[in-house]
């Protein structure tokens, strides 16, 4: 009872946003709006996150139809707004720089509102990514992402966002990849065909990849050079390689760890290596079902993982791997990885030749359930350990522990997510205690208008002290005039209009002028 | 338009940099150093000078200071003071520096050509020339490792290297205090700066010091990409917005390494950029870390004010911000001379862009252009020489050692 009360929370909440969102206008006929998804209901995290209930603002409702730019709805759009695209075609790069937007497909009976990277219809890529988004609070669900060049969904430093009920093939690179972003969920996709890996979380923290299908790919789920990740439910089967949690050296985030791989099905994931060369991936070997490489406390637990001809579960180090150029600062090898009970069986039954050579060391002809390449290398890395290891054929297992399985299971963590969303801005630095109007004051004064005033003294326009004794108790004049200057002075250039800083800032930094001693005394 | 863009002062007396006023500045010839905190920084009460940006408001993953538009910047070196800087750019300007006279921190670091010198390879004194490209100075107290190669750790380290290099300056240690502790307005300079007395000598340290107090107050964060970031979206027109969707997408991948804010992960990369006409194969890193997987990486430099500071690449081999696209255009690997092996990065694939989304690209760097907080060039230096900008000692080095044909310089990107 308690799990289907959580699956209609998310729900409620917005029905009430879209009620309050259009109150006063006649409401439109597509009701299917409310179809929305909450997160997966089979899985314990919903509604423990401060992602569950985040689902969608509570703003103006836009409608984009097919024959109109969904693009137009976003730079119509303001925080919390919510822009609902019908079942169409549209050939656009969406891209969002705006914090609290809601992406939201509308599906009415089976037809889907498609992002289409082929625009002139000769059944190649013209557009490069469908959708690019950089603003806090982003949620993009319900939509067909098909034939991009570069990435299906793709996020810069974006945090607490959602990803969700998404259906991406052929969308180029990546199908979803989230980066340098803080707090996201991405569940409920579908994720096929796509060159490097269908879902990548890369340089990521607190993220949560649940009940995804990814299949027909090189990578199926990467974690890289990312921390606090769980990789949950989920069912990866016919890529190259299925799961994958490692550290790419170069990258100036240079840790992967605290990751938990759990109740995923991993499934006969040997699909011809179709990476770029070059690529880290284009060195998995067809028939990978679980790769660790240089990943420290990583998990795995209760997942079927079968029929993967390599391996079922392969734990490596950066110089057997690597073909990129050394990082001295990664540190290469895998720590602490924890293999608890997991179902294995039918695994490596067309092993690569390195493997099918230590497989023979071993009087066998298949590659094995579990190997770790400290079996080339000798012994790398530290504290690994794995629950009832003779149950599985292994090779290199030779230093790992038997786990303390009371200890190191997983049942009791429900989410990687945060309890409450990333703040939007930086904390304020050292013990220096400032209101957040006179922070963006002092910044935006010192960032922008120093060129120019100096407190004392004329540099291009009047001094500090001379704005001060003219505009004294009046900060909104000070803040009108920075908006829209005119020429006030035969003896210096006019001042350039400052009104792309927006209202508040102008308001904080007039504010912050009137106020500044700037003698450092 | 630029707001903000830094404009020609309307008398000769004003000065943008040092915030000296009409009254300080006509009595230069005495070198008052300034009390005021260069712009964009705040003078706190124990003196020093902190940087303030409105990037500071932003967070950022693992407080890295890489990520989108609204993402924190890494920790800059400051907390100078403001005679430290302004004695900093002194001697920055002043050829006294070289151990013949003849240029200055600021002939190949010229802030008229975005802290570059608009060469390939620098030019040195009796007509020598550097292996590498004058790398921009602009932001440079954000960088954690210089010089192309990344073989220093700080700018202190890294001014050893031009300031001694026999084919840059060509100084000695012993030299160079020499030639400051012999000018009166050093010595006082230096006992003002440091609280120090007039009578001891100049060191070493402090002389390091103070350049890297000036060198760390040279700060870009008010291009038109800025105000885009900050919210206002007007500030980049069609064709811009396309290329920072292209810079920033997995098809280009400039993001990747270019990082924003800053526009540089501050890692080092393997792209093989050809070397110009006669010049050897250079290892790049491999000789740092004495490893061969990094044959030919270089520092990924700052994209902020690159369109100042052609031409590109660690030996200035692409002319236009339109060949270095290009570059990246043309296929992974495509430049390796036979017989390299080089371990080339993986973000260099086959992007197969259009032509006119190399185009787009462009217009986008152009957009990072931000000169507002430009120092001002001293009119005089305590040693008396003439400061020699980037154009008067190149033209000299030209009449001297090179045949006219040579001396073509190329003409910046539109």
């Amino acid at each position: 009872m308690k799990t289907a009360l959580k699956w209609l929370l998310p729900v409620i909440a917005l029905a009430v946003g879209y009620y309050f969102g259009v109150a006063g206008q006649p409401a439109p006929k597509d009701r299917e709006v409310t179809q929305t998804v909450s997160t997966n209901p089979l899985f314990t995290n919903s509604g423990q996150s401060s992602l569950a209930a985040g689902s969608g603002g509570s703003g103006t409702i836009h409608e984009v139809r097919e024959g109109q730019l969904i693009q137009d709805a976003v730079i119509a759009a303001k925080p919390g707004d919510i822009i609902q695209v019908y079942p169409g075609t549209y050939h656009e790069t969406v891209y969002v720089d705006k914090d609290d937007i809601t992406l939201s497909g509308v599906v009415i009976e089976g037809e889907w509102p498609t992002l289409d990277g082929d625009s002139d219809a000769d059944g190649k890529s013209d557009l490069n990514d469908a959708i690019l988004y950089s603003g806090n609070n982003f949620l993009v669900e319900n939509f067909r992402i098909q034939r991009f060049k570069g990435n299906g969904i793709m996020g810069q430093a974006g945090n607490n966002f959602i990803i969700r009920n998404n259906i991406i093939d052929d969308a180029g690179v990546y199908g979803i990849f989230p980066q340098l972003g803080k707090n996201g969920l991405i569940s409920g996709n579908v994720v096929s065909q796509i060159a490097d890996a269908a879902i990548y979380v890369g340089m990521s923290d607190n993220i949560d990849v649940i009940a995804n299908e990814v299949f027909d790919s090189v990578a199926g789920i990467e974690i890289e050079n990312s921390r606090h990740a769980l990789v949950e439910g989920n069912y990866t089967y016919n890529n190259t390689g299925g799961i994958l949690a490692f550290i790419t050296p170069g990258l100036p985030i240079k840790t992967t760890y605290d990751v938990i791989i759990r109740k995923n099905f991993v499934l006969n994931n040997n699909h011809e290596n179709f990476g770029a060369p070059g690529s880290t991936v284009s060195n998995i070997p067809p028939g990978t079902g679980i790769l660790i490489m240089a990943a420290d406390d990583v998990i795995v637990e209760d997942n079927i993982i079968s029929g993967n001809d390599n391996a079922g579960i392969t734990i490596t180090d950066l110089n057997i791997f690597g073909a990129a150029a050394n990082d001295p600062d990664s540190e290469p090898n895998s720590d602490r990885v924890t293999i608890l009970t997991n179902v294995m069986h039918n695994n490596g039954n067309n092993p690569v030749t390195d493997i099918k050579a230590l497989a023979l060391a071993n009087m066998s002809t298949r590659g094995p359930d579990i190997i770790d390449t400290e079996a080339i290398s000798g012994p790398k890395g530290e504290g690994k350990c794995i629950v009832n290891g003779s149950r599985y054929r292994t090779i290199g297992l030779d230093n790992y522990g038997a786990c303390d399985q009371a200890a190191t299971m997983t049942a009791s963590i429900s989410t990687k997510t945060l309890p409450e969303p990333a703040a939007p801005y930086a904390l304020e630095e050292g013990d220096v205690k400032e209101d957040f109007e006179k922070r963006v004051g002092k910044r935006g004064y010192y960032a922008v208008c120093t060129g120019c005033h100096a407190f004392e003294g004329t540099l291009i326009g009047p001094p500090v002290s001379e704005i001060q004794a003219i505009y004294e108790d009046e900060p909104e004049a000070l803040a009108d005039y920075i908006n829209k200057p005119f020429k006030k002075r035969l003896e210096a250039p006019e001042m350039p209009p400052q009104n792309y800083l927006g209202r508040e800032t102008q308001i904080a930094i007039a504010k912050y002028i009137l106020s500044v001693d700037n003698s450092g005394k | 338009m630029m707001p903000m863009q830094a404009q020609e002062p309307q008398t000769a007396a004003s000065t943008q940099h040092s915030a000296v006023t009409k009254a300080q500045t006509h009595r230069e010839d005495t070198f008052k150093l300034s009390e005021a905190c260069p712009p964009s920084f705040e003078k706190l009460s124990n003196g020093a000078c902190k940087f303030r940006s409105l990037y500071q408001l932003y967070p950022s993953l693992q407080d890295h200071g890489i990520g989108g538009l609204k993402t924190g910047l890494p920790d800059i070196r400051d907390g100078f003071t403001a005679k430290e800087i302004d004695l900093g750019r002194y001697l920055f300007f002043d050829p006294a520096l070289s151990g013949d006279g003849s240029m200055s921190c600021a002939t190949c670091h010229d802030p008229d050509k975005g802290f570059a010198d608009g060469l390939g390879t620098s030019m040195g004194p009796n007509g020598s020339r550097a292996s590498r490209s004058a790398p921009s100075l602009w932001n440079v107290g954000f960088l954690k490792r210089l010089f192309w190669d990344v073989r220093a750790g700080s700018l202190e380290e890294q001014m050893l290297g031009p300031l001694y290099s026999e084919i840059e300056m060509a100084n000695t240690p012993e030299n160079l205090l020499a030639t400051l502790n012999n000018i009166p307005a050093y010595r006082d300079m230096f006992a003002d700066a440091f609280g120090t007395n007039p009578a001891d000598e100049i060191t070493l340290d402090q002389i390091y010091h103070a350049i890297a107090a000036f060198e760390a107050s040279l700060v870009s964060f008010n291009s038109r990409y800025d105000q885009y970031a900050h919210g206002y979206h007007d500030a980049l027109n069609k064709e811009e917005i396309a290329g920072l969707n292209l810079f920033r997408s997995f098809v280009a991948r400039c993001s990747e390494c270019h990082t924003p804010p800053l526009f540089t992960n501050q890692e080092t990369a393997v792209i093989v950029t050809p070397e110009p006409e006669g010049m050897p194969f250079d290892v790049g890193a491999e000789k740092t870390f004495d490893d061969p997987t990094m044959r030919a990486a270089f520092k990924v430099p700052t994209l902020r004010n690159i369109a100042l500071s052609a031409p590109y690449m660690h030996s200035g081999a692409l002319k236009t911000m339109r060949e270095a696209v290009k570059f990246y255009n043309d296929g992974r690997g495509h430049a390796i001379p036979e017989g390299q092996e080089v371990r080339v990065h993986w973000h260099i694939w086959e992007p197969n862009m259009r032509e006119e989304e190399l185009d787009q690209l462009v217009a986008f760097l152009g957009a990072l252009t931000d000169e507002s907080m430009k120092p001002k060039t001293p009119e005089k230096v305590p040693s008396g020489l003439p400061p020699v900008s980037a154009d008067a000692f190149q033209k000299k080095f030209t009449e001297q050692y090179l045949s006219p044909s040579m001396a073509t310089t190329t003409p910046p990107d539109e």
